[in-house]
């Protein structure tokens, strides 16, 4: 059994006041989460306890990995202060991720994260109706549904129940339930000063919700026929690539600071340009498209949490996100691995097993 | 096209290991044991040296295959370095199947120092097989 709370109100309301209080208590020096001003929606992180209405902590909807943003906050050392974090599950997975890439420190950081219903994809939620979108979502989440207008990842995750949470939050029609899952969870939940009761979260609400997802899931793996691509199929997918490297900016596993896609010796120097045209008869400028997306696989698909930032990035809307997280799906696999499902796991690449693997010795 | 694959020599782009791989190379060579001239061999100080990009790189390029040659496991000069090598090639290898990219392309063999016959041999068997398979057809793709 849990420790838990339910707080009245809207949900955004009902976080809010949470976060309020930890300030005026002083339990935390900080708060991190989504923030809002008119139409920019960006993080924030607030220590003035009369700034709190800023913050959308609930809004369904990612306009960055927010993973990137506390690595660079917390990459250079240890926080001296306190900050409680609302994080979605796969931004929280990402951070995990990242720390065991020493880029980042979860240290003196609170995690308040949700039963995550998804989020509207950009396009959606910057160009179309807001309020109605937003409306129908909520429907949607409420009756256990999977929305229609959410990320095309989102809607096949199944890990939308955060691991690591210090709280998981639920929004209901209602207000908010928020569980503490670690003691310093519940140490946030009673700084809110209201009883708190026993239970947990209703898990057949969200085993429903898991089996539907994970169902798409195949149905959506199995409709990209990635097997069948080929170098035909990968030139035709990745061929409009603009080369802005957007989607490795946003996300949260390419980490290198100097990246090797943006090196001199991955360049075509006119020697090597002329032997590929020699070669082939043709070249395309700029050369190295599908080397840079079968590259950055190979860098990052292990660690892959299935965003979808890189979708939402791409300005000539190649389906990164469809593409990655399917290779990501398949290489985790391999290793039996869930990336950001712990903090202190290594990475499947930087550790071994003496004995495994053997069939691919020799074949 | 039977011609076609008779007449084909095989470029296979080896990355061999400085300690095991590379020396059984030398081995075979002043052995004078014979196999095919398909192998461009280049040495690494280790297989685990041997970053995904540079077998994404040969096979777009076109190079017909990539051998990593490594000491056999727990034999590695480096103690280790080989065993994260398989598991860097057991990725790279399902990235390729997961593509339709023809993963046979990529071969991973654990040959010693003292095994020149087995150089010999893993060579003569890879140019086979490649040669069975036929040319890389990505090197004549331009729109890459």
């Amino acid at each position: 059994m849990k420790k838990f709370l339910t707080i009245k109100g809207d949900a955004d309301t009902a976080i809010q006041g949470l976060l309020r209080s930890l300030l005026e208590k002083g339990e935390v020096g900080a708060v991190f989460g989504l923030g809002k001003s008119g139409d920019a929606i960006s993080y924030l992180v607030i220590s003035d306890p009369a700034k709190i209405d800023s913050l959308c902590p609930t809004l369904p909807f990612m306009p960055a990995n927010a993973a990137n943003h506390l690595s660079k906050i917390t990459a250079g050392g240890n926080l001296a202060e306190k900050i409680a974090v609302v994080i979605k599950p796969c931004e929280l997975r990402g951070f995990a991720e990242l720390v065991k890439r020493e880029s980042g420190s979860p240290k003196n950081l609170l995690f308040i994260s949700p039963v995550c219903g998804g989020v509207l994809d950009f396009d959606t939620f910057y160009k179309g109706d807001r309020d109605k979108e937003l409306s129908a979502y909520w429907n949607d989440v409420y009756s256990n549904e999977i929305p229609s207008n959410i990320r095309p990842t989102c809607s096949i995750c199944e890990y939308f129940e955060p691991f690591n949470a210090d709280i998981t939050f639920q929004p209901t029609t209602e207000g908010c339930e928020l569980y503490s899952n670690t003691p310093a969870g519940v140490g946030m939940l009673e700084s809110y000063g209201e009883k708190l009761s026993e239970g947990k979260l209703d898990n057949s609400r969200i085993e429903k919700l898991s089996s539907a997802r994970l169902s798409n899931r195949e149905k959506f793996f199995d409709g990209l026929k990635l097997e069948e691509m080929e170098i035909k199929g990968l030139v035709e997918a990745f061929g409009k690539c603009l080369g802005c490297h957007g989607c490795s900016s946003v996300c949260p596993i390419c980490y290198c600071a100097l990246c090797a896609f943006e090196a001199k010796e991955n360049e075509f120097k006119p020697e090597i340009f002329e032997k590929e045209l020699a070669k082939r008869g043709g070249v395309r400028v700029p050369p190295n498209t599908v080397f840079f997306h079968l590259g950055r696989i190979a860098h990052m698909a292990v660690s892959c949490v299935g965003c979808g930032m890189c979708s939402d990035a791409c300005p000539v809307d190649i389906p990164v996100a469809s593409i990655f997280t399917r290779a990501g799906d398949a290489v985790q696999k391999v290793f039996d691995y869930i990336p950001g499902e712990k903090f202190d796991e290594p990475v499947p690449l930087s550790t071994f097993i003496e004995d495994e693997l053997t069939e691919v010795e020799d074949s | 096209m039977t011609t076609d694959k008779k007449d084909f020599e095989p470029k296979i782009i080896g990355f061999l290991c400085n300690w095991c791989t590379y020396t059984g190379a030398d081995l075979a060579g002043t052995s004078r044991l014979q196999y095919p001239p398909s192998i461009l061999p280049i040495r690494v100080m280790c297989s685990s040296r041997v970053d995904p990009l540079y077998l994404l790189t040969a096979l777009l390029r076109g190079a017909d295959a990539v051998l990593v040659g490594g000491c056999h496991p727990g034999d590695c000069h480096y103690q280790k370095g080989n065993y994260y090598t398989r598991r860097r090639f057991a990725m790279m290898k399902k990235i390729l199947d997961t593509f339709g990219l023809e993963s046979e392309r990529i071969r991973l063999s654990w040959i010693s120092a003292s095994e020149g016959p087995r150089f010999a041999e893993v060579v003569t068997e890879y140019t086979n097989k490649i040669k069975e398979l036929g040319p890389n057809n990505i090197s004549h793709e331009i729109f890459l």
